[in-house]
Order: structure tokens, then sequence, then C-alpha cells
């Protein structure tokens, strides 16, 4: 018997798949990271316009947010297809706007109360009317501060 | 008899746990948008002497029904509004105390006396889609923007930043308390020489 036993075959070794739990647990804390959990479900479409001259919203505890649009695929049957108001879970009227904010502002903390932002969060093809009816409202209880939000994008693509 | 080495855990199945959780966070996460066009409201209560505009210090904007466009009572493309609106901004028409020494305007007579007195009102129907009033507003912001990154850039040559980018740097929680501090006054003076008199009439009912 031979000391140096010859290898057998030519095949090729397995490609070492040792790392690739290192990869994937990479982009796993990435996502992680990023994820921001939103705290109320969308019931409305909701694609943003674009525009390019955007700032920063400010931090998360000093901005409330009003969401409108179309009533989502599933609710249209109840709802019907005329852009609507969804504050926190439920779909609301314009005039539940003044009041919502009004709750909102009690809820936050004291030194926070003065410096809310009003995020408007309003689908591309809604009417202005609808809007301008939430910033009557708005202006009612005083909230000044708003926020028209965005996609970050040339402003052609509002225009198709 | 060789020696036995401990029995190795197998880890092989490391790779599908993970990418299970992986999977799950692709799944649920939504990268939320948190920027957008910063306006403030008109309070409600009534001016009891409303100041006097003269009309020509005024830029109206009207958006109609049909998403077009009507500036200073002309029809026009939503890509030059931008430059109507730098160029009555930039107008710099007045004589006197009114006189702006850094316009680079036209200066025509007809036009805006100076950027602190110009006003663009912007006006717009019921029935105006909401992206085309978001573009409209996009591009009298920009108007602003390159006025005032003009303005930044010609008062602080050695910062090396736009006032657009200096601005995100001021509001920038991660910035420090002392570069805040040094941008501030810098931030002012361009925001007073080019203040954003943006006035958003109540809309206008369709007939």
């Amino acid at each position: 018997m031979s000391k140096f036993k010859k290898k057998k075959g030519g095949e090729l070794p397995a490609i070492s798949t040792a790392s690739l739990p290192d990869i994937v647990f990479m982009l796993l804390f990435f996502f992680m990271v990023a994820t921001v959990m939103r705290d109320s479900t969308l019931m409305v479409a909701n694609t943003l316009p674009a525009a390019d001259q955007v700032q920063k919203l400010d931090k998360k505890d000093r901005v409330m947010y009003i969401y409108a649009g179309k009533p989502s695929d599933r609710y249209q049957e109840k709802f019907g297809t005329q852009p609507k108001i969804q504050l926190n879970d439920k779909f609301a009227t314009v005039q539940d706007v003044g009041a919502f904010v009004l709750a909102e502002r009690a809820s936050k903390r004291q030194e926070l109360q003065n410096v809310l932002t009003t995020a408007l969060k309003v689908d591309g093809e809604t009417n202005m009317g609808l809007i301008s009816d939430i910033k009557q409202e708005l202006r009612k209880v005083n909230a000044l501060k708003i926020n028209y939000t965005t996609r970050s994008g040339d402003y052609r693509q509002n225009l198709k | 008899m060789a020696k036995r080495s401990a029995p190795e855990v197998n880890a092989g199945s490391m790779a599908d746990i993970a990418f299970l959780l992986l999977i799950f966070f692709l799944v649920t996460t939504t990268i939320e948008t948190d920027s957008g066009l910063n306006r403030k409201l008109p309070p409600m209560e009534d001016v009891v002497d409303p100041p006097i505009i003269k009309q020509k210090n005024i830029f109206t904007v009207v958006v109609n029904k049909n998403n077009d466009l009507l500036v200073e009572e002309k029809p026009m493309e939503i890509g030059e509004l931008r430059a109507a609106a730098v160029a009555f901004l930039d107008n710099g028409g007045g004589k006197g105390e009114d006189a702006c020494n850094f316009c680079q305007g036209a200066r025509d007579a007809s036009s805006s006396d100076n950027p602190e007195k110009a006003v663009i009102s912007l006006k717009n129907d019921r029935e105006t889609d909401y992206k085309v009033y978001i573009a409209v507003q996009n591009e009298l912001v920009a108007a602003y923007n390159e006025l005032r990154n003009r303005e930044f850039a010609r008062l602080n040559p050695s910062v090396g930043l736009t006032f657009v980018q200096a601005d995100s740097k001021y509001s920038d929680p991660r910035t420090s308390t002392s570069e805040k501090e040094a941008l501030k006054p810098k931030l002012d003076k361009v925001k007073a020489l080019f203040p954003q008199k943006l006035s958003e009439a109540e809309p206008s009912k369709t007939n």
C-alpha cells in the first residue's frame, strides 16, 4: 500500500457557501434598520406627486398625518370612488379634521404643542377642492404649519 | 484508535433562517417619504387694515379646472413659469427708497419694485388636480430658491454651499450647535433679501 494515495477523479471542489449566511445577515440588518413600521394602515390610494424643491420633515413626534385620496379597491364597494380623507384608521369627513388636530395636539408633550406640523399625504389625482376644505379647517384650529408631502422627482412627472 | 474530535454543529440551515427573516422585512418595509414642500397658512382672523399692494407688485398665477396656467393674464406653459417668476422677483424696478441694489433683473417700471414688495398670488380652481398644483408650487419655490442661492453665493463665497444645502444642513439634527449658530445669520440675511411671499387665495368655484 502506497503512502501517497492518488487522489481520485478530477472533480471540481464544491464552492464554499459558508459566507452566504454572513451576506444574508448583512442584508437583513440593513432592512431591519431601514424599516419604519407604519402606524396606520392606508385605506386610500396614495400616489404622491413629485417635486424637487423639497425640505425634510421635522422629527416624527412633531408631525401629524392627514391622508386623502380615492378609497382603495377593497373599500370602493362600500365608500365609493370619490376622494376621501383618512384620519388614523378611519375615513372621515372634512368636519372631523379640526377635532382630529386638536386631539393630536392634546396628546403631544407641552413643549411640542406649538411646533406641530400637519403633513398632507394626498394622492395626486385628488381635486384641489378637498384640499382647500382641509386647509380651511386647519386654519380654523390654528394649525398653520403644513407640509405637502411629495416624492422627490421631477415636476414634469405630474403633468404626464 | 484515532482521537475523535467534537462533532461540528451543522450550520447549513442558518442561511435559510436568515433568508426567511430577510424576506419578512423586505415585504413589510415601506421606506417612508418624509419630505415635502413646507408651507404656512395665513391665520384666520381678518386683517383690519389690509395693506394696499400695487398691482405691479403682484404676480398672479391662476390654475383653472383643466389644469391650464394663466400667468399675469396670459396663458403659459408650466416649463416657463420658473423663469417668469425669477424675472418678476428679481426685476427691481423701484426708484428712490424702493430701489433694489442687488437685483439683476430688467428694472422694468411696470413690474415689481423690489423683492421685498413682490408678492406671488396663487389661485386655483376647486377642480384643479393636486399634482398640477404641486408642480406649480414646486416651480414657484424653485424660483425663490434660485435667487436665494445666487445671493447666498454672492454674500458668502467662502462657505461653498448653496442656500438650499445650507438650509437643509441647518435643519439637520446631526449638525452641531456651533455650526448652526454660524449658519443662522447668513441664512436669515438671504431670507430677508428674498422673503417668500406666496399667497394662496381661497379657490374659486367652478362655473
